[in-house]
């Protein structure tokens, strides 16, 4: 066993300087570092690790898909479509109106002629589209008819799934670009789940414009302000941003927010108000012409969100494709709005269900604690160490520096997160690395005194506890693996540096020490042994 | 060269004689800890709990920590928690759920933060909603099942079933002293106390198998003494092992605790624990359950059986 190859002593020694080189650059301050990184090709591994939002501060904010949302656009889309088909196929025994009670609309069709020829169509409202195996998904909406006539129309838990996801799809590209618009630094947004959006922006300063931009549907719709004597059936009572009480707005809407291709924030020349300025696409200012023309010296309503954000008097038709919004806005306001309607308007309202801030200030006092901990934990090892078995000792302590480089090493390639639970990961494995080395040297010492000479006694020391530190290491590891598929974040980048730190330990505390004692004993060539 | 040693060479310390002592002990402190874990109960943070939770610290002097504590009736949010922690400016403030699922909640953050922002810095906002929570609950729930699960596994591949029966035992003894510190301790139980427990499995079972290894290499070794003999033996013989790992890991802990700052502190302080309870129970609960069970005469009986197979 004490036979060791060059090429093996050169590999362990290569492979440790390659870990120390790996984890330089992390010392670098990022206006060093930055340069460097562009200069050089991007294969090389020149990285620093990745800080998790705990410890460069930042937010991490769970959004979640309004189910109730999506149910109420997914019944009136149908109702418009089942108004259509009605009209174009001539139905004229519709009784009574339209009912919906929680997923389902029906409406009764007294003639049995007319239910033959709408059912088809109605079916094929809600058919399920092929899947990627092939096969035809089931329905999303299911039809059924009753003798009597009534038909009645129930959104499907396929439906809704997929409407949900296809929601998160959309707002997924919404809240990029609006967050995109902020001017933050790569923010991580991904789905989670079914119906969930996760974004992470780290560094970020004011969680609060965040939330506001995020929180914000940003439906946006021109519509007008109903003549009096209206009928109430057509008219939607909303409430006003700027002043208390509702107006009576027309359920017809005349422009929506999507035919909007620029929104940008500006002055009003006259009051120098803070407005938004905006420009339609070419469907949005023919329809926005037209009725401005036909409407002139009415009022009409600026909509966002179920809210009339303003409603000026129409003074001329306005058919240039462009106007101004103005509401009584601050700049801020006025901005945000600018981004929002740029962005487009998320597909369905989003909550926020989980939200976890963390300021730049205890960012830092976090790293500066962890390592301030670190280097505590680790001269107190080192110490204990060197005074339990003085040059075994101190090999076991070269074994623990180069494994704490290795397992920053491993975090760096991998590209993985480092938390603060991460750094006590770290804390913990500097106390724990050592129990492989304890394990050998304890048994080296029990065979040398059981009356082995000492090459034997060496030689059994290390192959006897090889196993019991496998046996060891590996119940560590399934507490690892169960962690990182359970937890998120923090918890999971503890995991992430408990693992590395426990497949480090093999290569460091077992091949390595061994290598340094074989070297040491083809110098020294001792008779006893020195612990 | 002078030599620091915590636990002698050649000791023969007869510790399966203290069984009569350790058992009943170990009997009470686990009674205690199901009774405290049903009466009083963990103290949930909001990770299971729900709620919000700033962390603050204020621009100028001490935090004024009864009229942040008012703050909960004034704005009628229910009760509020308030801990001072570092030289006094800082504190963290806790709310509860909020009647009104996530909206609720955002409402509630908004209206705190407003009041509060002249006066301190907000250094950490955490918000969880109901459903959220709830799925943090089931995740911890299961990660410890899952972790139990995987030691059961293991343990069944890898020793005899005394051996294996043993080692349960000890690990869920140290599981539930785990649970009695949260309980008696009302340190904050959150997802890194989930993470703690697991990480004391490992711990637990890790500091088992150097025991049971050797008992089981020891009882290959000699066949003529009585089972209690050979664990005092393994036990001397780890002994110095257990020790050191465990002063070991205990001093990177202490530095957690002092210098780790307030947010893991909860977690390096019951890892400390665990270290302690995984160390005691490796010796003093794991083993005796061998003689309880007559492990000799079952593993000989089942080499017997092996070697008439081997045979026919």
């Amino acid at each position: 066993m004490f036979r060791f190859p060059r090429w093996k002593v050169a590999s362990i020694i290569a492979m440790s300087l390659l870990a120390l080189l790996i984890i330089v650059p992390s010392f670098l301050s990022k206006t060093t570092f930055d340069p460097i990184r562009k200069s050089i090709p991007k294969w090389i591994p020149f990285e620093q690790v990745v800080l998790g939002l705990d410890l460069q501060g930042g937010a991490h904010i769970l959004l979640e898909v309004d189910q109730n949302d999506v149910l109420r656009t997914l019944i009136g889309n149908t109702r418009d479509d089942v108004r259509r088909i009605l009209r174009e196929e001539n139905v004229r025994s519709l009784t009574g109106g339209y009912g919906v009670q929680g997923r389902t609309i029906q409406f009764r069709v007294s003639e049995a002629r007319d239910r033959d020829r709408i059912l088809p169509k109605l079916r094929q409202l809600g058919a399920g589209s092929v899947n990627a195996l092939g096969s035809i998904n089931p329905p999303s909406i299911d039809v059924v008819v009753n003798e009597d006539g009534l038909i009645r129309m129930t959104v499907s838990d396929v439906g809704m799934t997929e409407k949900t996801r296809r929601a998160v799809e959309q707002a997924i590209e919404v809240i990029r670009k609006r967050v995109d618009a902020l001017g933050t630094t790569e923010p991580n947004i991904q789905r989670q789940g079914v119906d969930r959006v996760l974004v992470q922006v780290p560094g970020l300063q004011d969680t609060n414009r965040l939330k506001e931009i995020l929180g914000t549907t940003a439906k946006l719709e021109f519509r007008l302000v109903a003549d009096p004597g209206y009928n109430p059936s057509d008219v939607d009572m909303l409430a006003q941003t700027d002043q208390p009480g509702t107006l009576p707005v027309e359920k017809q809407v005349m422009v929506q927010g999507e035919d909007l291709i620029d929104a940008q924030p500006g002055f009003d020349q006259r009051n120098s108000e803070p407005v938004v300025n905006f420009k339609f696409n070419i469907r949005g200012g023919q329809r926005f012409g037209e009725v401005t023309s036909a409407n002139v010296g009415k009022p009409f309503a600026i909509v966002l969100d179920n809210k009339v954000i303003s409603a000026p008097r129409i003074l001329t038709a306005i058919t240039g494709g462009s106007g101004q919004i103005s509401g009584r806005f601050t700049v801020e306001q006025a901005n945000n709005l600018a981004i929002l309607l740029r962005a487009g308007a998320l597909p369905a309202k989003m909550n926020i269900v989980e939200e976890r801030t963390v300021g730049p200030g205890l960012g830092q006092d976090s790293i500066e604690a962890g390592k301030t901990a670190a280097y505590v934990a680790g001269i107190l090892v080192f110490c204990y160490m060197l005074t339990t078995y003085g040059t075994f000792g101190m090999f076991a302590n070269i074994a623990l520096a180069v494994h704490i480089a290795m397992i920053f090493a491993g975090l760096i390639l991998l590209q993985a997160t480092l938390t603060l639970p991460g750094i006590a990961g770290i804390v913990l494995t500097i106390g724990m690395a050592v129990d492989s080395n304890v394990l050998i040297y304890e048994r080296i010492r029990e065979e040398f005194r059981g009356g082995r000479s000492l090459i034997s006694a060496l030689d059994a020391g290390f192959n006897r506890a090889f196993a019991t530190i496998v046996d060891s290491q590996s119940t560590m590891m399934v507490a690892a693996v169960i962690l990182y598929f359970l937890g998120s974040g923090p918890v999971r980048g503890f995991a992430v540096s408990l693992g590395l730190g426990i497949l480090t330990t093999i290569v460091t505390a077992v091949t390595m020490t061994r290598m340094m004692i074989a070297l040491w004993y083809r110098w020294r060539k001792p008779t006893a042994l020195p612990i | 060269m002078l030599r620091f040693r915590l636990a002698p060479d050649n000791m023969k310390f007869g510790f399966m004689r203290l069984r009569r002592v350790s058992y009943p002990f170990s009997a009470i402190l686990s009674i205690l800890s199901v009774v405290l874990f049903l009466t009083a109960g963990l103290n949930f943070g909001i990770d299971f709990a729900g709620g919000t939770l700033f962390e603050v610290r204020s621009k100028q002097g001490q935090a004024d920590l009864a009229s942040l504590r008012g703050l909960g009736d004034k704005m009628s949010l229910g009760e509020v928690e308030v801990q001072a922690f570092g030289g006094g400016n800082d504190a963290t403030l806790r709310i509860r759920l909020q009647p009104g699922g996530d909206a609720a909640q955002q409402v509630a953050v908004q209206r705190v933060r407003e009041v509060i922002e002249k006066d301190y810095e907000i250094r950490r906002v955490e918000v969880v909603g109901p459903r959220v929570s709830g799925e943090l609950v089931q995740s911890g729930t299961l990660g410890v099942v899952l972790s139990v699960l995987a030691v059961l596994t293991y343990l069944w591949f890898r020793y005899e079933w005394p051996l294996a029966v043993a080692a349960v035992i000890a690990t869920m003894h140290d599981l539930l002293l785990t649970v009695g510190f949260f309980a008696i301790t009302q340190l904050e139980f959150n997802i890194t106390s989930i993470a703690a427990i697991l990480t004391i499995v490992g711990l637990s079972l890790n500091e088992t198998v150097v025991v049971l290894d050797r008992i089981r290499e020891i009882m290959r070794k000699y066949k003529r003494i009585s089972m209690a003999e050979i664990i005092d033996l393994s036990i001397n013989a780890v002994l110095s092992r257990t020790i050191m790992t465990s002063t070991t890991t205990l001093l990177a802990l202490l530095a957690l605790v002092f210098f780790g700052g307030h947010v893991i502190r909860s977690f390096s302080l019951a890892m400390m624990w665990g270290v302690l309870v995984s160390m005691y129970s490796s010796i003093f609960i794991c083993s005796p359950v061998l003689i309880y069970l007559n492990a000799r005469g079952v593993m000989q009986e089942e080499a017997a059986a092996q070697a008439d197979r081997a045979k026919a």
